[in-house]
């Protein structure tokens, strides 16, 4: 008789075992030569920030572009070091990143996939970047995404709000702190409720690419859910400027309510021209009719100039914030710049802290270290609460600010008012919910 | 939806100790934006029908004096002027720049307000509230965009003579392709020279407060039809300008002049006429046609500079059906196609051919161009050799 365990399914699960041991040294030792892409050998590090600088939404790759300036500098232990001071996670000490001085090269986006594509993956190869930043689009923000990935770099996404993001096209090297048309939609719902009733026709116009798609569908489904019927939902080339001939199959609809899933150009045109045929002077079924745009954007606000008085949305962050980390942000900000931040600057602010935060705990520059040190992070102090980096999708999940527009602006930035701070728990969801579903993060890639 | 709505939501805007605490937040209460509360909207299929053809009036009054202003220059050089949506860009931002012009103010330090840094805030007051009264001077700014047409004129037929004088005469002899490049070129250069002065979010140009609400059309047919009274004034002013140039080419001698011109060039020129000069006037004027439709369409949409852009494309497509070089050509075509865009964004319609609503022009145009192809009013010989 034969004591052995020798078995089939025995030397399957030792081989495994010994080729994951075999393999772990060239994923995580930072001292291997060229363990990953743009391993950095001298005495800086360089990231790389993909911002629109030309295009429909260069304004907000200006700001942001401002906010990364600012961000590198506090990381240098230049300026007053902004919300390092108010930062949970204490590793960061003004030297730059692992002792390495943070320096950074640029691209523009073009808010194009292809060209953003293109300038990142220029930073990558000629530049050496060892890390990608940015985007005004989710268009833009899933494309480069996919990008680095292939390329074995992080991604920290910018201002991209689709759910696909980090749901469908999720990959394992990107990581988004903004928040999504999800979230939104579960931070508005309830405001809604309580101020219009449960019992409303909604009538949607949706700009026709992936963001308003799946913005469309979390506020029809969230609204829907409290008992309001959804009337039409009509799509709108994103190219379209006149939003006249949209509005006015409004009128006979029987709708009482009318949900803008627009942003940019598209936003203040077609709220615009909502606001110029009277809209929110009718009364429609013995209600007020009313216009509710899901989602914020102080720049875009003040192309709408008086006509966003009064109408409701979400926003990731904005400057009024009386909290001592957005304080610190907007004195830090203000005072170089002269303005307060746009929630875009501070996401990308923020995602630079993140990063610079997690290399030092990791003690490396290897992506999947990276990863893994943002991966299910905890922090508060960067404006938003208390906030988790969650690692089965690498979203960050924390309040969301329900802002209206101000009926009484005391300046030019003054446009948005906070109504309402939704706790995260309320905008939090399951990974395998239906509008994430589909695609997997895959395994981290370091080149 | 799992997740969504499910969850028993706190009740907003009632004060969160929590929160408040940690964002210092008061969070207040809405107020009722509804003062004016006018009549139930919901209107029937007849009327929505009659919106549409205001609708698409209002569009094909843009289309219509933007293709004017290309074919006058068609029609007089026999220039394909793709900058031609760069002036009317141009005339959108005469409109702001006025607008800044007037706002420009100076700074009073108020010690009992403080900025979002904390410190005392600077209150601004516009010189021509301090000079006319804080009433007239608020008036004056408030009629910044039609003050803008008497500034837009002399700037527009200026950047017309200029772009004509400097860059385009260059080019009367080489092809129509070296003639599309080049002013593209200028259009691109036009555009980001705006966008580095002005930026590239759309900025808000409001139409006077008299002429900014809403007005029942329908009234005087016994039907309930709202429509907003500046697309009316809009398109009022597009036949106004349309009417002119009409009456200035067929009832002052220098219009004749050029209609000569158009027909004939060499023998007019053997006359001892200098047709060249007279057509770069009426380049200047095409350029004036083009800025004036630019300032006047500011409040209907906040300009930016890529909007000369949105608005070329479409109005190459008026002026091929309109048929080239044929100016009531360009009007009609410009109005046709404005109300067929319109109707093609009804859901009645793009319920049966879906997406009809982003190609409806381009079907049209090229149903036109097989059965007509010098397109509606085309002349024989036009664009032809």
């Amino acid at each position: 008789m034969s004591n052995s365990n020798f078995t089939r399914r025995g030397m399957l699960k030792t081989s495994a075992v010994a080729g994951a041991g075999v393999a772990l040294p060239t994923i995580f030792t930072a001292s291997s030569v060229a363990a990953y892409t743009n391993e950095p050998t001298g005495s800086s590090v360089t990231l790389g920030f993909n911002v629109p600088q030309t295009g429909p939404y260069a304004d907000e790759g200006a700001d942001e572009l401002r906010a990364y300036q600012l961000a590198v500098e506090h990381l240098n232990g230049e300026g007053d070091g902004g919300m390092l001071n108010t930062f949970s996670s204490k590793e960061l000490q003004g030297n730059g990143i692992l002792g390495k001085k943070v320096e950074f090269v640029t691209g523009d986006t073009q808010t194009k996939s292809d060209a953003a594509r293109a300038s990142a993956k220029s930073m990558i190869e000629k530049d050496g970047a060892v890390m990608i930043t940015g985007g005004s689009s989710s268009g833009v923000a899933i494309a480069v995404q996919g990008l680095c990935q292939e390329a074995g770099v992080i991604f920290m996404a910018g201002l991209t709000h689709s759910n696909d993001t980090t749901g469908k096209d999720k990959k394992a090297n990107g990581f988004r702190h903004f928040f999504n048309g999800y979230m939104s939609a579960a931070a508005l719902a309830p405001v809604l409720k309580n101020l219009y009733g449960t019992d409303r026709n909604a009538y949607h116009l949706t700009a026709d690419y992936t963001w308003g798609w799946t913005q469309e569908e979390s506020i029809a489904a969230a609204t829907e859910a409290m008992g309001w019927n959804t009337v039409n939902k009509v799509r709108t080339p994103l190219a379209s400027t006149d939003f006249s001939s949209y509005i006015a199959p409004v009128l006979n609809s029987g709708a009482d309510v009318l949900v803008l899933n627009h942003y940019g150009g598209n936003m203040v045109n077609s709220l615009t021209n909502a606001v110029q045929f009277g809209l929110r002077e009718k009364v429609v079924n013995g209600k007020n009719f009313e216009i509710v745009v899901p989602l914020y954007s102080r720049l875009m606000a003040k192309g709408a100039g008086a006509n966003v008085k009064g109408i409701h949305g979400s926003t990731n962050w904005h400057w009024s914030l009386q909290d001592d980390a957005s304080k610190a942000f907007v004195k830090s900000f203000g005072t170089k710049y002269g303005f307060p931040p746009s929630q875009a600057a501070h996401t990308v602010y923020c995602q630079t802290l993140l990063y610079a935060d997690a290399a030092t705990r990791a003690g490396t520059f290897n992506p999947c270290g990276i990863g893994e040190a943002l991966e299910g992070f905890e922090f508060d102090g960067l404006g938003n609460g208390k906030t988790l980096y969650r690692a089965g999708d690498h979203q960050c999940f924390k309040d969301v600010l329900v802002v209206r527009g101000k009926e009484n602006p005391t300046s030019e930035f003054d446009l948005l008012e906070v109504v309402e701070v939704t706790p995260a728990a309320q905008v939090t969801y399951p990974i395998d919910h239906p509008m994430f579903a589909g695609g997997a993060l895959g395994s981290c890639n370091a080149g | 939806m799992a997740g969504l709505g499910a969850q028993s939501a706190p009740s907003p805007f009632t004060q969160q100790p929590d929160l408040a605490d940690r964002y210092g937040i008061i969070i207040p209460r809405p107020p009722d934006t509804h003062k004016d509360k006018t009549t139930n909207p919901k209107v029937g299929a007849m009327d929505a029908i009659l919106l549409q053809i205001l609708n698409g009036l209002d569009k094909g009054s843009a289309y219509a004096l933007i293709a004017l202003g290309l074919t006058l220059i068609f029609g007089t050089l026999g220039v394909v002027n793709f900058a031609h949506g760069a002036l009317f860009m141009i005339g959108a931002f005469c409109a702001v720049t006025l607008q800044r012009l007037l706002n420009l103010s100076f700074e009073t330090i108020d010690e009992t307000q403080t900025d979002f840094l904390g410190n005392a805030l600077k209150v601004k007051t516009p010189y021509v509230e301090a000079w006319f009264g804080p009433q007239m001077g608020g008036t004056i700014i408030d009629w910044a965009v039609p003050l803008a047409i008497l500034f837009a004129v002399p700037i527009m037929v200026f950047v017309g003579y200029a772009m004509e004088r400097g860059l385009i005469k260059h080019f009367y002899k080489r092809p129509h392709a070296d003639q599309i490049l080049v002013t593209f070129g200028l259009a691109i250069v036009l555009q980001e020279v705006i966008k580095y002065f002005y930026g590239a979010n759309p900025i808000q140009t409001p139409a006077p407060e008299a002429l900014s609400g809403i007005v029942n059309v329908g009234a005087i047919i016994g039907m309930d039809i709202v429509y907003p009274v500046w697309r009316i004034v809009y398109f009022f002013f597009s036949l106004l300008v349309i009417g002119g140039i009409f009456s200035f080419l067929q009832f002052t001698t220098f219009g004749m002049v050029v209609r000569a011109g158009m027909a004939d060039r060499e023998t007019v020129g053997l006359l001892g006429i200098n047709i060249d000069k007279r057509f770069t006037v009426m380049f200047g004027i095409a350029a004036a046609v083009a800025g004036l439709a630019g300032v006047m369409y500011t409040p209907i949409n906040s300009p930016n500079y890529h909007m000369g852009m949105d608005f070329l494309v479409l109005s190459f497509v008026v002026v091929v059906v309109g048929g080239m070089g044929s100016l009531p050509g360009a009007v009609l075509a410009g109005f046709l196609l404005g109300i067929l865009e319109s109707f093609a964004s009804m859901n009645e319609i793009k319920s049966i051919i879906p997406g009809i609503d982003q190609i409806i022009i381009y079907v049209v145009a090229i149903i036109i161009l097989l059965t007509r192809p010098r397109g509606l009013m085309g002349r024989k010989g036009v664009m032809e050799d």
